[in-house]
């Protein structure tokens, strides 16, 4: 009895009639409580999340960072680019413009007065980050945000900004250790 | 005879007493230890490492699943019969509980000059009277799915009825064979003869005697349970969950936990009647009992029982998560068409040899 063989993969089905062990089904049962048993022995395949945390490869998206230059001015210059690229459309921003006195918080001339990210929407796909002319948007490596409420998961942007290096040297190194990793695919 | 009636015992009633509570306890803690147990075995065959959070190993799981139980709310559908909704899952639990009675857990105890038998009943009829409470416990689900009026459920009380009473069959017919060697329906009696073969006993279990017996009986002892691969009462996939269906809060608890007290119960029936009761192998009880004394060697009898029978308990819960459900027609073709003639088969050899030997 030949059997067609459609790819290289498909294992034929034995539709040979059972023979007398077989029937028996004792010991068939005895051959699949061993395969249990191993199982129990088995390495678990769980990671313990809140503990222990599964290690993110370089190009993982997360959560959005918002990026400031070197000495702690917003890089964001409310050009709307992001906002236009997401296929969620889960970006808000209204555009202010930059007054005298301001130029130690803003980069340019025109900055973000409001910038919100829905992350009930966003589907991290990065394409703001690829968007972006200005480096000021980056998807860091944290993730699964959790709230009570949805209005807690609209990110403001006093939650998305880095720290500031210059008043918080110290978090805006730890942000950045993450930003400089993924940079560095 | 008035004078025999009035001088009671009154330490004998207390000690009954105490040993009935103690027992009772026993079990609803071993039955909560179960889940727990259940939930564990589950997850480990299945590469996971299961509840561990509530607690060291997550061993206040049992009381937090309690605790959520109770405090779910009470729902008795309108269309259902009441009394008979509730009778359902008391019966269950009631028939549940009384087959310990009768189960011998260890030697007997000494406190001060009284000997006190680790066992409630030892009454001469034992194993029927298990047999007996324990075809009643099909009522407990019976009713409730009836009473339910629910088709589902009320498919889940037939399929129960008819597979107990088909398994049952089979696990008498086995059982007889057991009885034919001790000569005695008698629990103590059936493990004292279990007690006195050679290593400590251990060469005396009627499991090297009936290994088919045993068989025949563990097969049935799992659809007695509604255990995989017997679980069609409640099959999920099918029956929506079956007899407990319209049942919520601590009446769904109630079957859930009659069910783990029939497992550990049928596995200490088994390990009483196949595995030498609470006989400690390789050691002779007696001689130990002159070392350290006769309180020790019950405390260590009892241990070894309920030794065994964890062990059962948990082949049982290896058996749940390897096998699948078997179909119905499958099942009763298992049950009536080979349990039945291979218990039989079982029963003519022993009685054959029995006859052969004895003459």
């Amino acid at each position: 009895m030949s059997q067609i063989q459609y790819t290289n993969r498909a294992k034929p089905v034995d539709r040979r009639p059972l023979n007398f062990i077989e029937r028996l089904y004792l010991w068939n049962v005895f051959i699949g409580m061993f395969i249990t048993l191993k199982h129990f022995f088995k390495k678990k395949a769980t990671v313990q999340y809140p503990e222990q945390v599964r290690e993110v490869g370089t190009a993982y998206r997360g959560l959005h960072i918002l990026n400031r230059d070197e000495e702690g001015r917003e890089r964001c210059t409310a050009c709307g680019l992001c906002a236009v690229a997401c296929p969620a459309e889960a970006i808000t921003m209204e555009a202010a413009e930059r007054l005298e006195g301001e130029e130690h918080l803003y980069r340019e001339e025109k900055y973000a007065a409001k910038y919100e990210i829905n992350m009930l929407r966003c589907i991290f796909c990065g394409l703001c980050e690829e968007a972006c002319p200005k480096d000021a948007i980056y998807l860091s490596h944290t993730f699964t945000p959790t709230n009570y409420h949805r209005k807690g998961l609209i990110y403001t942007k006093e939650d998305l900004l880095i720290p500031n290096p210059k008043t918080q040297p110290e978090e805006y190194a730890k942000a950045k250790g993450l930003i400089e990793e993924k940079k560095k695919k | 005879m008035n004078i025999y009636l009035l001088a009671i015992d009154w330490w004998f009633i207390i000690e009954k007493l105490v040993l009935i509570a103690l027992i009772v306890t026993l079990c609803l803690i071993i039955a909560m230890y179960e889940t727990y147990g259940e939930r564990k075995v589950a997850a480990f065959i299945q590469d996971r490492i299961g509840p561990n959070r509530a607690g060291p190993f997550g061993i206040l799981q049992p009381l937090a699943d309690g605790g959520k139980l109770f405090f779910k709310e009470e729902i008795i559908p309108l269309a259902s019969s009441k009394y008979l909704f509730v009778l359902g899952p008391t019966l269950a639990m009631i028939t549940a509980l009384l087959t310990s009675a009768v189960i011998p857990w260890g030697t007997s105890l000494e406190i001060g000059d009284r000997n006190v038998p680790l066992q409630v009943a030892d009454v001469n009829i034992g194993v029927l009277y298990i047999f007996a409470v324990v075809s009643v416990g099909v009522y407990g689900i019976m009713i409730g799915a009836w009473s339910s009026n629910n088709k589902f459920s009320l498919l889940s009380g037939l399929r129960a009825a008819s597979q107990m009473i088909s398994y049952e069959l089979a696990m008498g017919l086995a059982l007889i064979a057991v009885l034919m060697m001790s000569g005695s329906l008698q629990m103590s009696v059936i493990v004292n003869k279990q007690m006195s073969g050679a290593l400590g006993g251990l060469g005396s279990w009627n499991i090297w005697y009936q290994p088919l017996g045993f068989l025949v009986f563990f097969t049935c002892a799992l659809a007695e349970c509604n255990r995989t691969p017997f679980d069609l009462p409640e099959a999920e996939s099918e029956l929506n969950f079956g007899y407990h269906q319209e049942y919520s809060s601590m009446k769904l608890g109630f079957y859930l936990f009659a069910e783990y007290i029939n497992m550990f119960m049928s596995c200490i029936l088994m390990a009483t009647l196949f595995f030498g009761g609470y006989d400690i192998p390789f050691v002779n009880e007696s001689n130990l009992a002159a070392h350290i004394g006769q309180n020790w060697v019950a405390l260590l009898s009892f241990i070894c029982l309920l030794a065994k029978a964890f062990f059962l308990v948990f082949v049982f819960m290896w058996i749940r998560w390897t096998v699948p459900r078997f179909r119905f027609d499958q099942l009763m073709h298992l049950g009536w068409k080979k349990l039945i003639p291979l218990a039989l088969v079982n029963m003519i050899i022993t009685a054959a040899l029995i006859l052969w030997l004895k003459s």
